[in-house]
């Protein structure tokens, strides 16, 4: 017991100085600039082209969990939902020079990319399943570009926890080919719980950077003016990477 | 007793920062989902090999439950872990720590030998002679040093989904992400076992002088 009270008390002062480095200024600057070290470490040593695996259709998961929100109920995406997404519209807008507004049978007419890929949550668990949409590079084209454009951002319709959904990524992983605007998972419209009907494939991040219920790409030169400015719902609400590659 | 080489030390007290930062806020990133599975993928109890219990607030960093810290911590701290450690293994090459004091002899695995050396370690004798380790210890320090520590950083790059288009063999040599996760997860604790024996040995052989050798590398007198 002895002991055990000792451990404690050494380990809760460990905490507690660690705590105290993560609270300085210098200790929070260097604790966010090692994310950038590590991207910086992926991007030298990965072609911004080279693929996250895919799998057989034989590696598919019996069924795929759902995780965040996995049944909107704000805004009209319930009476959406009643329709079978009907009149479900996809702007693509911002720093471009033709905005689109789409519907999904606009988006199922588009040359199609499927893909056998692993999910991987922050948290840790993965999940595997197929994916069929356009590359999201056919949008981003179709809509030209500004050249002062230098983030995608991707708006959703699900509010969580009294904020709207949002996330962001660069125009290296926003032209990655197996960057895709997902409307089937294994053959069948997405199920509620995955992002029904449109959700964002960014195969070699974390699962918080695959937007679901997706609304609107939107073509930024920054995210600073953007939700808190840090890139993404969860990066503004609990201070996740923004770099969800590690 | 041959003192410690100034690279050795450095190492040994950076290492132990890296280590105990790493384990600790680890043990935060094993709160956010308490199962192990083996191959590519795994969410569900069904498919999980090993529920792992909470680990409680005092023995994670940050010391509340926040995963987006914890993994800023271990995001940052699995830099200088890394970099020291291949520093160590180019300096014990050099310097010929690891020829010298580490490696051993075909003489050292004969069974008498053994027996011999673990007899000595049950009667808290920890004389070794000529040589500045004995066969238990080069054991232990060969495996710290070539297995666990490097699969901690193998297994860590494995769980990595930026990497995966680059190491992905190395991914599919352990079996999937998720075996690379549960390896990654083993090989802490194992780590964790090897700092407990390690502890407990410092203690019973002299604490005093083991640190202080550790630190200033140990009487010029006694080399």
């Amino acid at each position: 017991m002895k002991r055990r009270g000792f451990l404690a008390v050494a380990g809760a002062a460990f905490v507690a100085g660690c705590n105290k480095v993560a609270e300085s200024n210098a200790g929070s600057k260097l604790l966010g600039a090692a994310e950038k070290w590590h991207q910086g470490a992926h991007r030298l040593l990965t072609n911004r082209e080279a693929l996250a695996p895919e799998y057989p259709k034989s590696a598919i998961s019996p069924y795929f969990r759902g995780n965040g929100s996995t049944d909107p109920q704000n805004g009209d995406y319930p009476a959406q939902a009643a329709e079978g997404f009907a009149n479900w519209r996809l702007e693509v807008r911002g720093l471009v020079e033709n905005p689109l507004s789409l519907s999904l049978d606009n988006i199922r007419k588009l040359p199609q990319r499927t893909q056998v890929t692993r999910h991987d949550c922050v948290e840790g668990w993965s999940a595997i399943g197929a994916w069929t949409g356009p590359q999201l590079s056919l949008l981003l084209d179709a809509a030209k570009l500004r050249p002062e454009a230098k983030f995608i951002v991707f708006r959703c319709a699900d509010n969580l926890n009294g904020q709207d959904y949002y996330e962001s990524v660069d125009l290296i992983d926003a032209y990655h080919p197996q960057t895709i605007v997902a409307h089937l998972l294994n053959g069948e419209p997405l199920p509620v719980k995955n992002g029904a009907p449109l959700r964002m494939r960014i195969e070699r991040q974390l699962g918080y950077k695959h937007a679901k219920y997706l609304t609107a790409i939107e073509a930024v030169a920054s995210l600073d003016d953007i939700g808190k400015g840090q890139g993404g719902y969860w990066e503004d609400r609990s201070g996740y990477q923004w770099y969800a590659g590690i | 007793m041959k003192r410690h080489s100034f690279s050795t030390r450095v190492w040994h007290w950076s290492n132990l920062v890296c280590v105990v930062v790493l384990f600790m806020s680890g043990l935060t990133i094993s709160n956010a989902h308490r199962r192990l599975y083996w191959g590519d993928w795994g969410f569900a109890p069904e498919q999980a090999w090993l529920e792992v219990p909470r680990f409680p607030d005092w023995m994670t960093i940050p010391g509340y439950y926040s995963l987006a810290v914890a993994r800023d911590w271990h995001i940052l701290m699995a830099w200088p872990f890394a970099l020291m450690l291949l520093f160590m293994w180019v300096a014990m090459l050099v310097n010929r720590h690891f020829k010298r004091d580490i490696a051993t002899s075909r003489k050292e695995w004969k069974p008498a030998n053994i027996a011999a050396d673990v007899k000595a370690h049950l009667k808290l004798d920890f004389d070794h002679g000529g040589g500045k380790y004995n066969f238990l210890q080069k054991l232990a320090y060969g495996v710290v040093l070539g297995v666990f520590l490097p699969m901690m950083v193998f297994t860590g790059i494995g769980i990595s989904p930026g990497m995966e288009p680059t190491f992905g063999w190395m991914v599919d040599l352990m079996g999937g992400r998720q075996s690379a996760r549960s390896l990654h997860f083993i090989f802490a604790f194992l780590l964790f076992g090897f700092f407990v024996v390690h502890v407990l040995l410092v203690l019973l052989a002299g604490p005093f002088r083991q640190i202080r050798d550790m630190i200033t590398g140990g009487r010029r007198d006694e080399a």
